[in-house]
């Protein structure tokens, strides 16, 4: 079994009257992919922010490799090597490809940006993580869905994230789109080090590259099994709303009928 | 393959060469005004012969300078997507802030205009922090702010002119404006340096993402309201320096200094022209330097072939429309082109 990279044990999130995540418990170890799927409103959001340091739990905790943290900020969860891909926010587009990958992080000669150094840094990571840029000096407007998402994931990665988000990084993209992300992420799970949550509408292209898949519903994880044991139809069949008020069925959803 | 890749190589029509060294010049954002600027240059030096002469000259300079020194401002404030519609009532402030400090307090006439530049410093603070901290659109922010200061100017100095501090003259009025050709020293001076802070500094490349993607600017640790704040303040500091400047020039310390509203629409008008988007996120100081040439080459060389100065508003309001027009059909063909 591989080391654990993120445990979240019983984490309960209110706001005012409302408990949008109730006894959350989800573990991501270090080499693993972690599908986590649920409908909008499901507490998706809600269950990244608390992990990624922008909400601190009302109950519960978080360990990281092992050891529980307090998250101050979203500056702190990513001191600890948590981070978060958000698929619009990424990349400004204003910016040059290797500007965004140093963007907060610039390198310097004095008070003077060292482009050239940045340039050439830029170019190498995005080679050795199989990142295709032609050149790294286009302005990120120009790059298509799947080269923005690359990107801002191996900016991710460069600045020794070890614990990734990837917040729908599939949603409205291509199929050939799609496929830079998801070998950018089966190279990334072949390294062994990092810990990657992907979050998800899309599941069946999203269990591709998934080890195992969490269902979130209504504020709590349903559902927790390897990819090779599930299938699309399954999980279909469990997201289906006739079917989220009947917990008990959700083990063997056909037992119900249809 | 993936889509950016560009389709050089093998066969190019003749004429795609020159295609793409045109698209690459026209690329720079500076590109379409600097053809206008030499343009409107050879035309007036043709129609009369006493436009490149040392004095004329030295009136586009003076001209220009002033606003351009604003406009630097602007662009910052622009790029980072913000307005400052107040930078104007600064400019002619500050010459009184230093008149009181001075004649009123009998401070020395170097921290006079030091104290100036600080409290004009603080009014763009203020901007600033009510935009950023209480969110209130920073065209209504400095909207009030220009009332405000106006008022304050109208009540404190009476609405009359008055003669700059004897302790001002001399050296310092010199240095400051009153020298010729000092004003546009300060100007290029200004603007190279600017120009460097928002193309090759952490400065500049955080105001280009605060304006272009905010919520990008943040997720990345940007301090966004710092990097809007510090331009707000930048903007106030360049309005009030240009405001010294032109009193120091005229030798009057002047209420109606800048028009109220003139300098800084001029200087919007010339950051506009320049290449600067209104919608923040980019925006070039060197083209806003070559817009207020233009605008001021314009109102000079009507005024030497004898065309009465009124259509000159009719040019700059057609200049602003259609340089936002090239601006739009530009960065298309920024973002479709290749490198």
């Amino acid at each position: 079994m591989a080391a654990e990279a993120l445990r979240v044990e019983g984490v309960e999130k209110r706001f005012g009257a409302l408990t949008v995540l109730r006894d959350v418990n989800l573990r991501v170890d270090r080499g693993e992919v972690l599908g986590l799927l649920g409908d909008n409103g499901a507490g998706k959001s809600t269950l990244i922010n608390v992990i990624c340091g922008f909400h601190r739990p009302d109950a519960g905790r978080l360990l990281v490799d092992g050891t529980e943290v307090t998250l101050r900020s979203v500056d702190h969860a990513r001191s600890l090597g948590i981070d978060t891909v958000y698929q619009d926010l990424a990349l400004i587009n204003e910016l040059s490809v290797y500007h965004n990958m140093f963007l907060n992080r610039e390198r310097r000669i004095g008070p003077l940006l060292n482009n050239r150094l940045m340039r050439r840094l830029a170019t190498e990571h995005l080679r050795d993580m199989g990142v295709d840029i032609p050149d790294v000096t286009v302005d990120a407007a120009k790059l298509s869905g799947g080269q923005r998402q690359a990107v801002a994931v191996a900016r991710s990665v460069y600045s020794d994230a070890r614990i990734l988000l990837l917040d729908e990084p599939l949603a409205a993209m291509g199929a050939k789109e799609a496929t830079i992300i998801l070998d950018l992420v089966s190279d990334l799970k072949a390294r062994g080090d990092m810990a990657i949550v992907i979050i998800a509408h899309n599941y069946a292209q999203a269990l591709q590259v998934c080890d195992r898949v969490n269902v979130l519903q209504q504020g709590r994880i349903t559902f927790d099994r390897p990819t090779a044991d599930t299938s699309v139809t399954e999980l279909t069949e469990l997201m289906v709303p006739g079917y989220r008020n009947r917990r008990g069925a959700r083990h063997d959803p056909r037992a119900e009928g249809a | 393959m993936s889509d950016v890749t560009v389709r050089t190589g093998a066969r190019q029509p003749p004429g795609a060469l020159l295609r793409r060294a045109r698209d690459a010049f026209l690329r720079r954002r500076e590109a379409s005004v600097l053809v206008v600027a030499i343009g409107l240059v050879v035309y007036f030096q043709v129609a009369t012969p006493i436009f490149l002469t040392t004095d004329n000259l030295r009136n586009i300079a003076q001209a220009t300078a002033p606003t351009a020194i604003v406009a630097v401002g602007i662009v910052f404030l622009l790029v980072s997507g913000e307005i400052d519609i107040s930078v104007g009532m600064v400019a002619a402030l500050a010459p009184y802030l230093m008149h009181y400090a001075i004649d009123l307090y009998g401070v020395a006439a170097v921290p006079a205009v030091v104290l100036a530049l600080a409290i004009s410093a603080l009014i763009g603070l203020a901007n600033g922090l009510i935009t950023t901290r209480l969110r209130v659109p920073s065209f209504v922010t400095t909207l009030g702010m220009f009332y405000l200061l106006y008022g304050i100017l109208l009540t404190t100095s009476h609405a009359y002119p008055v003669a700059v501090p004897e302790a001002a003259k001399g050296r310092l009025q010199a240095w400051l404006g009153g020298a010729d050709w000092a004003t546009l020293i300060w100007c290029l001076a200004i603007v190279a340096t600017f120009h460097i802070v928002l193309t090759r500094t952490r400065w500049g490349l955080h105001t280009i993402s605060v304006g272009g993607n905010l919520h990008g600017a943040t997720e990345a640790g940007i301090r966004v309201n710092r990097i809007k704040v510090g331009n707000f303040m930048l903007v106030s500091v360049l309005g009030a320096l240009a405001g010294l400047m032109e009193a120091f020039r005229i030798n009057s310390i002047d209420p109606n200094i800048g028009g109220g509203t003139r300098i800084t629409f001029t200087a919007i008008a010339a950051a506009v022209i320049g290449g600067t988007a209104l919608a923040g996120g980019s925006g070039t100081v060197a083209g806003a330097l070559i817009g207020m040439f233009v605008l001021a080459v314009l109102q000079n060389g009507f005024n030497l072939i004898g065309v009465s100065a009124n259509p000159f508003f009719l040019i700059q309001g057609a200049a602003i429309l259609f340089s936002m027009i090239a601006n739009q059909y530009l960065s298309r063909l920024r973002r479709r082109g290749g490198n």
